[in-house]
């Protein structure tokens, strides 16, 4: 028999917890489950009642997302002849021609580029400034650090007046620069924070033995420090990535047309008579599957990210 | 000249150490790495404040270039506190705010004290719980009006097939009862997990011999719950509803996509009625004066709350 601890739960203890969980689970994930299947049903089965959970998929949804559509007589459809491609087919059912490309896949590609160009700004600058926080003694170190967290404490609304009449006279309202400074000067707190405290935990005997060895600072912050906190400048990175791109309130009032980011733009994909649910959820799926993809990389640091470094575990 | 290691190694350090004091002294890259980051935030963060404040108390509106710029004083302050709408806003977001915050530390301290029963397979299960708190709120918020609605709606299937009631006889977001609460339990859904991790963290911080010590002294698990579980958890609690406070006074984006403020005003949190006021109104001193209002309160009930944190922290 194995050693009796008084700290194990017991197996009927286990199997409560666990059902319960489970249940828990289920029922959180199903919205999310709900969102990826409604971008493969057409427009009448995402509107059935009761809701249908068996359907026959269709790509209807991510044509619709990524075209825009016109209605056309019925002899200019037969003048057309048999439609050339999948997605033609798929349109003409609904005795509709394809127009052009949708604005979609452009927002996709702000979000990307601002969200990396951001990110990389961000980790660049964080780096640097965590590491002469850990590292050396900076005048004032408290105050700046507590200074670089307090500027997350503001609503973004409040400070979004003084940057929109700014950023209207240095010509940088609605540029993909502009919005990436913005998003960088958002997610730097969070930067230098976690950096920081991974930077802390690495040991400073390293970069000593590389100073005796006669390496300059220089030498020893990206020959010693920066290989050894490789992986937490990479988890940070995907924080700052996944903020920079959930990000709404800055680019709903910043931005309107060329560096217009994908969520303000996915919720106004619309169809006849209101929203194109299975466009909209077709366009969210392949903007938050990504998200999901990095969550679950992530879950070992996922904890420390949120609480910026506040709670390791 | 003699050989020996020790000589060796003397030879070869002068030229290093030279090189390493001509660089550059630790001082001067202390402040080269800090201040790029710094001058960041002053130009992003502090100037667009100081303008705030500046804005705050002028009849500015952006709308109207031309116009004079007058100093009004307090006069802007003066009207937003004597507001009864502003007041309702206030009433609104303090709703939000405690029933969200009951809500996810109730949700999220059980979970996490279930999933430290270590079952089978609770990593894939903490997992999948963790993933809405990741995702884009406005994406979501948008879909979940979606599954809000009347008839066709996930949500209202779900509360008709467990209630027995029709599921077109109530919308969670046109009922003015209900759209307060149809914003908290997406916003509960969301962030449920985040209260979960910080709480499961705290109750593996807690070493076994505690228990241990507490089972000898033939203490009850009941027992054992309140005098050791939720003190030593308490700290950790704390700072979630710190972290969960600080961003739900900020909440923008979900409800704007939910509810948009609706209906009427129910839901209209103060990040939505300032934007209304500084954007769709343009009254953009008076706006500025409100966001000034908002951030003293944030910053001034979070530098209470840290004190408090602290003093239990220390205990």
């Amino acid at each position: 028999m194995s050693s009796y601890s008084v700290t194990e739960p017991s197996l009927r203890q286990k199997w409560f917890a666990g059902t319960l969980v489970i249940l828990y689970a289920v029922v959180t994930i199903l919205p999310l489950v709900w969102i990826i299947t409604t971008g493969f049903k057409s427009p009448s089965d995402a509107i059935a009642y009761p809701p249908k959970i068996v359907f026959e998929p269709t790509l209807e949804g991510y044509v619709n997302l990524f075209t825009t559509r016109t209605r056309v007589s019925e002899e200019t459809l037969q003048q057309l002849g048999e439609p050339k491609t999948w997605y033609e087919r798929i349109v003409r059912k609904d005795g509709l021609v394809i127009a052009g490309p949708s604005r979609f896949g452009e927002r996709f590609t702000n979000s990307v580029i601002i969200g990396f160009g951001s990110t990389v700004l961000c980790i660049v600058l964080g780096t640097a400034a965590a590491y002469a926080f850990s590292r050396f003694r900076v005048p004032l170190k408290d105050d700046l650090l507590f200074f670089i967290l307090s500027t997350r404490m503001m609503p973004p609304i409040a400070v979004a007046i003084p940057i929109f009449l700014m950023f209207r006279s240095l010509g940088l309202s609605d540029t993909h620069a502009g919005m990436i400074l913005l998003y960088t000067a958002v997610n730097l707190s969070l930067s230098v924070w976690l950096l920081k405290g991974f930077i802390d935990e690495i040991p400073i005997e390293y970069e000593e033995a590389a100073l005796i060895d006669g390496y300059t600072r220089f030498q020893a912050f990206y020959k010693v420090v920066l290989p050894q906190a490789a992986t937490g400048i990479a988890s940070t990175a995907i924080f700052c990535l996944i903020f920079a791109w959930n990000e709404y309130a800055f680019a709903v009032l910043l931005t309107s047309g060329t560096a217009q980011t994908a969520p303000p733009f996915i919720p106004t994909i619309i169809g006849v008579g209101g929203q194109d649910w299975p466009a909209v959820a077709a366009g969210a799926t392949l903007f938050l599957v990504p998200v999901m993809v990095f969550t679950i990389l992530l879950r070992k640091h996922l904890l420390r990210g949120i609480t910026f470094g506040a709670v390791r575990k | 000249m003699s050989d020996t290691p020790i000589d060796r190694i003397a030879q070869a350090t002068p030229p290093a150490v030279a090189r390493r004091i001509t660089g550059l002294s630790d001082r001067s890259i202390a402040w080269l790495f800090v201040a790029p980051s710094i001058v960041l935030l002053l130009a992003v963060n502090i100037f667009p404040l100081i303008w705030t404040i500046r804005l705050s108390f002028t009849n500015f509106r952006v709308n109207r270039p031309n116009a004079e710029i007058e100093f009004i004083g307090l006069q802007n302050y003066r009207r937003i506190l004597t507001d009864p709408d502003i007041w309702l806003t206030m009433q609104a977001t303090a709703h939000f705010l405690i029933w969200t915050i009951v809500l996810q530390v109730l949700l999220g301290f059980s979970l996490a004290y279930l999933i430290n029963k270590k079952f089978r397979g609770n990593d894939l299960w903490t997992t999948l719980i963790v993933l809405p708190m990741m995702l884009s709120p406005a994406v979501v918020g948008n879909f979940w009006t979606f599954l809000y609605q009347p008839q066709i709606g996930l949500f209202n299937y779900a509360v008709s097939f467990f209630t027995g009631a029709d599921p077109s006889s109530f919308s969670m977001i046109a009922n003015v009862n209900l759209a307060p609460w149809a914003i908290i339990i997406v916003d509960t859904w969301m962030w449920t997990p985040f209260v979960m991790l910080i709480c499961l963290a705290g109750l593996r911080s807690i070493p076994d011999s505690i228990y241990e010590a507490a089972e000898c002294d033939r203490a009850s698990k009941w027992r054992q719950f309140w005098t050791i579980t939720i003190p030593l958890v308490l700290p950790f609690l704390m700072l979630a509803v710190l972290f969960r406070g600080i961003e739900n006074f900020k909440m923008f984006d979900l409800v704007v996509q939910l509810t948009g403020g609706g209906p009427g005003s129910v839901t209209e949190l103060t990040s939505i009625n300032l934007k209304r006021e500084a954007f769709e109104k343009w009254r953009t001193g008076y706006a500025s004066a409100y966001a000034v209002i908002l951030f003293v309160t944030v910053f001034g009930l979070a530098s209470i709350y840290v004190k408090a944190l602290n003093k239990v922290k220390q205990r």
